[in-house]
C-alpha cells in the first residue's frame, strides 16, 4: 500500500512501484486522513468524508483525533484508581485452617508464598497484581498527558510501542482474581481448610476492568501529531 | 464499483487509514501471504493467508467443543485427610456465587468460558457462507464487530495461567489432581493462539464487503486480466 500525496492524481491511478517500499516512501511526506479532511474508521479502515458518524462498512462510530477523546480516558483511568486502594487494603481471602481464619491481602499472600520459598510464582502474583496495574496507571497517565503534544518521529513510535504494551498486558492483571475464585471453589475441606473470596477480590476485578476500558478509549492516533483542543471550524 | 488503484481524496473512496496512526494508504487486493504495513508507524493493515477462513470455522468449531466440556468435566480435584473434593467449573462460578459474589461469579463464567464461546459462534455465522463463496447471512457485519470487540475481554488463557497459581499456593495444603476439562482448557488455549494468526481482520471486512453485505458500490474488485 502506498500514501497518497495532496496534490498528486485525484482519482487517476498512481504510479506504483511495489519493490520502491520502503526506501522509497519512508522519507516522502505522510497524508493523514485528518489532514485531508476525511475521518478514518479505527474499527476497520474505511475512510469516510468527516460529516460521517458512522463507518457504512462495518457500523463503528467514527471519532475525530483530538484531545476530546481523552476525557473518557481519565474518567475511566481515575475510577479504576480509586477501586485499586480498597482492592489493597481489604482481604483478597478469607483462609480457615482448624478453626483459626486469617485474612490475607494482595501483598500478604505474595509475602507468604516467598515465605514459603516460591520465588517464581511469588513474582508472577507480585507483577500481575502490583507491577502490572500500577505501571499501567502510571503508563496511560503519561500518555494522555503527553498525546497531541508535538514529538519527534522516534517518541512517537516509542509511545505507541508502550500504548502496545499497555494495551496487551492488562487483561493479565485478573490472574490473581482467578487464582482467588478457584481456591475458594476448591478448598472446601470442612473444618480442616476452607478458604472464602473477600471484597478486595471484587475490587480488584473492576479495578482491572476500568482501566482496560481506559486504555481501550485511548486513540493511538493522538500520539502522532500535535492536535489542537477544538477543531479550528468550532 | 472502483478499478484497482483508484482513489477519491473528497470521499476517501479507494483508501484505508492506519488505525493506529491515521496516516492514508491506496487501497489495495493484496495477494494470499502478502502483509501490507503503514508506512508511517509500521503497524500490519493487512495479511490475508490461503484457507484462512476455513481454518477460522474449523478451529472456531473445536473451541465450543472444548467449551463445553470445560464446563461440564470434572475441573479440579482436593484431597487431604481422607476428605475429598471435585469441582466442576461451574463449581468454581457458585462458590463465588454467595450474596455480593453473585455478580462477579457471572462475570467470572462469562470471561473464562462465555465469551471464547460466543465468539467462536459469531465467527462461525461471519465465515461460514464467506468461506464457501455465498453472500453472507443477515447482520454478519455486526456479528463480527461484536466479535472483535469482545476479543480483550475473553480470557481462558489468563485462567490456565490462574490455575498455576492456585496449585502452587494449595500444594503445601492438600494433593491436587487435574481432571479432564482442565485439559480441555490448556487446548483451548492453543486454539485460540492458533485462531490469532489465521485471523485478518481487514481481509474479513473486505471479504464481507466483496460479497454484498451493506454495500454502498465502493467495493474494490479484482481487475478482470483479459485472457
Amino acid at each position: 500500500m502506498t500514501s497518497p500525496s495532496l496534490d498528486g492524481p485525484v482519482t487517476d491511478a498512481p504510479e506504483h512501484d511495489p519493490n520502491a517500499f520502503p526506501a522509497d516512501h519512508a522519507s516522502a511526506p505522510i497524508l493523514t486522513a485528518h489532514r485531508a479532511g476525511l475521518l478514518g474508521c479505527r474499527s476497520c479502515g474505511r475512510v469516510w468524508p468527516d460529516d460521517h458518524t458512522v463507518c457504512e462498512r462495518c457500523g463503528a462510530r467514527l471519532v475525530p483525533p483530538d484531545r476530546r477523546g481523552l476525557a473518557a480516558v481519565w474518567a475511566w483511568l481515575i475510577t479504576g484508581m480509586i477501586f485499586y486502594v480498597p482492592a489493597n487494603l481489604m482481604p483478597m481471602m478469607t483462609t480457615q485452617t482448624l478453626g483459626r481464619s486469617t485474612d490475607s491481602t494482595i501483598i500478604g499472600g505474595v509475602l507468604v508464598l516467598l515465605k514459603h520459598g516460591d520465588w517464581f510464582i511469588g513474582g508472577v502474583v507480585f507483577a500481575a497484581s502490583v507491577l502490572v496495574p500500577v505501571g499501567k496507571f502510571i503508563a496511560i497517565i503519561w500518555l494522555a498527558r503527553v498525546a497531541g503534544k508535538p514529538a519527534t518521529v522516534e517518541d512517537a513510535h516509542t509511545r505507541l510501542h508502550i500504548y502496545e504494551v499497555v494495551e496487551f498486558i492488562g487483561r493479565w492483571s485478573m490472574i490473581d482474581v482467578f487464582v482467588v475464585a478457584i481456591l475458594a471453589a476448591l478448598v472446601q475441606l470442612g473444618f480442616v481448610a476452607a478458604i472464602k473470596p473477600g471484597p478486595a477480590a471484587v475490587s480488584f476485578a473492576l479495578s482491572v476492568a476500568f482501566t482496560m476500558l481506559s486504555a481501550q478509549s485511548f486513540d493511538p492516533r493522538l500520539i502522532w501529531r500535535g492536535l489542537p483542543l477544538h477543531t479550528r471550524k468550532d | 464499483m472502483l478499478k484497482q488503484d483508484t482513489y477519491d481524496l473528497t470521499t476517501g473512496a479507494g483508501l484505508i487509514a492506519c488505525p493506529r496512526c491515521d496516516a492514508l494508504h491506496i487501497e489495495e487486493e493484496l495477494s494470499l501471504g502478502e502483509t501490507a504495513r503503514c508506512v508511517r508507524c509500521g503497524g500490519v493493515l493487512a495479511r490475508p493467508q490461503s484457507g484462512a477462513f476455513t481454518q477460522i470455522i474449523a478451529l472456531a468449531i473445536t473451541t465450543m467443543v472444548l467449551v463445553f466440556a470445560a464446563v461440564f468435566f470434572p475441573f479440579l480435584e482436593i484431597s487431604r485427610m481422607g476428605l475429598g473434593h471435585g469441582t466442576s467449573l461451574f463449581g468454581v462460578a457458585i462458590a463465588l456465587a454467595d450474596g455480593a459474589m453473585a455478580p462477579m461469579a457471572v462475570a467470572l463464567l462469562a470471561f473464562v468460558v462465555g465469551l471464547p464461546a460466543v465468539r467462536a459462534l459469531l465467527l462461525v455465522y461471519t465465515l461460514w457462507p464467506l468461506a464457501r463463496r455465498r453472500p453472507p447471512y443477515a447482520h454478519a457485519v455486526r456479528a463480527f464487530r461484536l466479535s472483535e470487540q469482545l476479543k480483550p475481554w475473553s480470557m481462558a488463557e489468563i485462567f490456565i495461567i490462574g490455575t498455576a497459581v492456585a496449585m502452587v499456593k494449595v500444594a503445601g495444603l492438600a494433593t491436587i489432581s487435574f481432571g479432564p476439562a482442565f485439559w480441555a482448557f490448556v487446548a483451548l488455549v492453543f486454539v485460540s493462539l492458533a485462531n490469532r494468526s489465521f485471523m485478518c481482520v481487514t481481509t474479513v471486512w473486505d471479504a464481507l464487503e466483496d460479497a454484498g453485505a451493506s454495500t454502498d458500490g465502493r467495493e474494490k474488485v479484482e481487475e478482470t486480466k483479459p485472457a
